[in-house]
């Protein structure tokens, strides 16, 4: 019983830093109007950068410091261009390498001249030259640092097992996810037969987003998950996995649905076939919206707390962002288990054996 | 929509298609196969004790019926053995008291054998003297008869007397 309540008053307190911490942050931010500094702030917060800030203030002589590190820029213009994205000083100023100039815009990195003119059309938007940009942004590098601890974890578990049957340290914690995933999610929804081939990918997705997840509601304010290009690439995986392992009894059912007469079955081909895409789809913009929203809520309710400034309003907003805090911590770990759920029942779906009984 | 397609990053995209498929291949061969093989051997290992234990459990029933059994035949054998040994027993002592009491029966006959002989011999040693006896008195008498009649008879008497108060 101790061991539970220390253990919570540990939980509490990680939370609370992390609702301090993001306070804090915004705190710093010069003066102007509060309510659109937070917005922006959100918004910023929701995007990739190109360096890996924690926090950042401003000294009393005004000048903008930042905690962090810069993280390489890997560009293709007309050849790889590798330069650290502490060239840009935080979209401060123009990058120059070998003759041709960069900048950052909204996190972007455009193209520009010496002086670093951004042009923009009617909508807002810069007509600069994009070039394609494959650096190693605040994302990429989270990715792949939680790899490389899912990584260490794993193998260091899976070490384990070669000298005693029985898990321990992290295991006793880790084997009981798995034995579930195995056993309520893989084997109901693909069967005894076929699920093994899935294990890897359904075991590896599930634990990636959670960590991932979880590792967004820390004050180091890395949001994996509410980027579209990550959901797509994981739903793009389910999606290639399932339509590449799928049986003949599958695309049967897409083309030519038995049991339905025929001009049905040539209105059914299409809708199925479009379900097929519409299915990893859903698992895409699932993942993203609730973790952006989540995101964009639990930040609005702290920012609160910067406008209300008095007692009762703060603390109210303090109280509810702690309780969504907790939510969030949820929702952490449902959209993994829904991102694997799901992919387990296409997998299961494309697997499917015959049956007589429609 | 819009802000969607403008935030999409082809970067982020080829980086987490990169390093994800990297990572379920690498913790393929170095986490989830080694787990989950692990896992498997152990649930096996502990389905084939259970079956084992619930073998040895029917054996061990198996067993004790046979004991049961057994027990249950050496306790009649022990019964029948001895109700022989009573029976035998019975017997001897029913011959033996039928030799014995033949034996006495013999015995008896034999006392009885001898004392009717000599019961014989007595009498016929008896009559002897009562012969020999008789011819004294009469030799007596006679003499006596031959000197003094009265005298004679009257010894004759006291003789008399005398021998059958011996």
């Amino acid at each position: 019983m101790q061991n539970i309540i220390s253990r919570k008053t540990i939980c509490l307190f990680f939370l609370m830093i992390t609702a301090f911490s993001f306070a804090k942050e915004e705190k710093h931010e010069g003066e102007g109007d509060i309510k659109t500094e937070i917005k922006e702030y959100i918004n910023h917060h929701l995007l990739d950068t190109h360096d890996f800030s924690l926090t950042s203030y401003t000294t009393d002589a005004g000048e903008h410091k930042y905690v962090g590190f810069p993280l390489p820029v890997i560009l293709w213009d007309n050849g790889l261009k590798v330069f650290s994205s502490s060239k840009f000083h935080h979209g401060e100023s123009v990058a120059e390498v070998n003759g041709d100039y960069y900048t950052l815009f909204h996190n972007k990195v455009y193209k520009t001249d010496a002086a670093g003119t951004i042009d923009l059309d009617e909508h807002h938007h810069p007509t600069n030259v994009k070039p394609i940009d494959f650096s190693i942004t605040k994302n990429v590098f989270t990715i792949f640092l939680v790899g490389l601890l899912m990584f260490v974890m794993f193998s260091r578990m899976a070490k384990r097992y070669k000298t005693s049957s029985i898990p321990k340290g992290m295991g006793r914690f880790l084997e009981p996810i798995i034995l579930y995933i195995r056993d309520d999610i893989a084997v109901p929804n693909i069967g005894e037969k076929k699920y093994k081939r899935y294990m890897p990918y359904l075991l590896t997705v599930f634990f990636f987003i959670w960590i991932i997840n979880l590792l967004g509601l820390t004050p180091l304010g890395v949001n994996v998950t509410n980027n579209i290009a990550v959901t797509l690439a994981l739903a793009l995986i389910t999606y290639f996995l399932t339509t590449f392992t799928a049986n003949k009894n599958y695309w049967g059912h897409i083309f030519w649905m038995p049991g339905v007469p025929t001009p049905m079955k040539i209105i059914l081909a299409p809708i199925e076939l479009l379900g097929t895409i519409i299915k990893p789809f859903s698992l895409m913009i699932r993942l993203y919206a609730n973790i952006t929203a989540g995101h964009i809520v639990l930040m609005s309710i702290i920012g609160l707390m910067f406008i209300f400034k008095n007692w009762l309003g703060s603390s109210l907003s303090f109280g509810l962002a702690f309780a969504l805090s907790l939510l969030e911590l949820l929702v952490a770990a449902l959209q993994a288990y829904i991102f694997t759920m799901l992919s387990a029942l296409y997998f299961g779906s494309a697997v499917e054996e015959h049956h007589d009984d429609h | 929509m819009e802000k969607l397609i403008n935030e999409f990053s082809i970067g982020l995209f080829f980086w987490q298609l990169v390093l994800f498929i990297g990572l379920v291949l690498l913790l393929r061969k170095f986490a989830w196969k080694p787990i989950l093989d692990a896992v498997e051997k152990r649930e096996d290992g502990i389905q084939d004790a259970l079956d084992s234990a619930e073998k040895a459990k029917l054996e061990m029933t198996n067993l004790q019926a046979d004991n049961e059994k057994l027990l249950k035949e050496a306790r009649a054998e022990r019964e029948a053995m001895l109700k022989e040994a009573r029976d035998i027993k019975n017997k001897t002592i029913e011959d033996a008291k039928g030799e014995a009491q033949e034996q006495a029966n013999k015995i008896i006959e034999q006392a009885q054998a001898a004392i009717e002989s000599e019961k014989k011999s007595a009498m016929a040693e008896l009559k002897n003297h009562v012969a020999g006896l008789s011819l004294e008195i009469a030799e007596k008498v006679v003499r006596t008869e031959l000197s003094n009649k009265d005298k004679q008879l009257a010894l004759v008497e006291t003789m008399l007397a005398e021998k059958t108060s011996k």
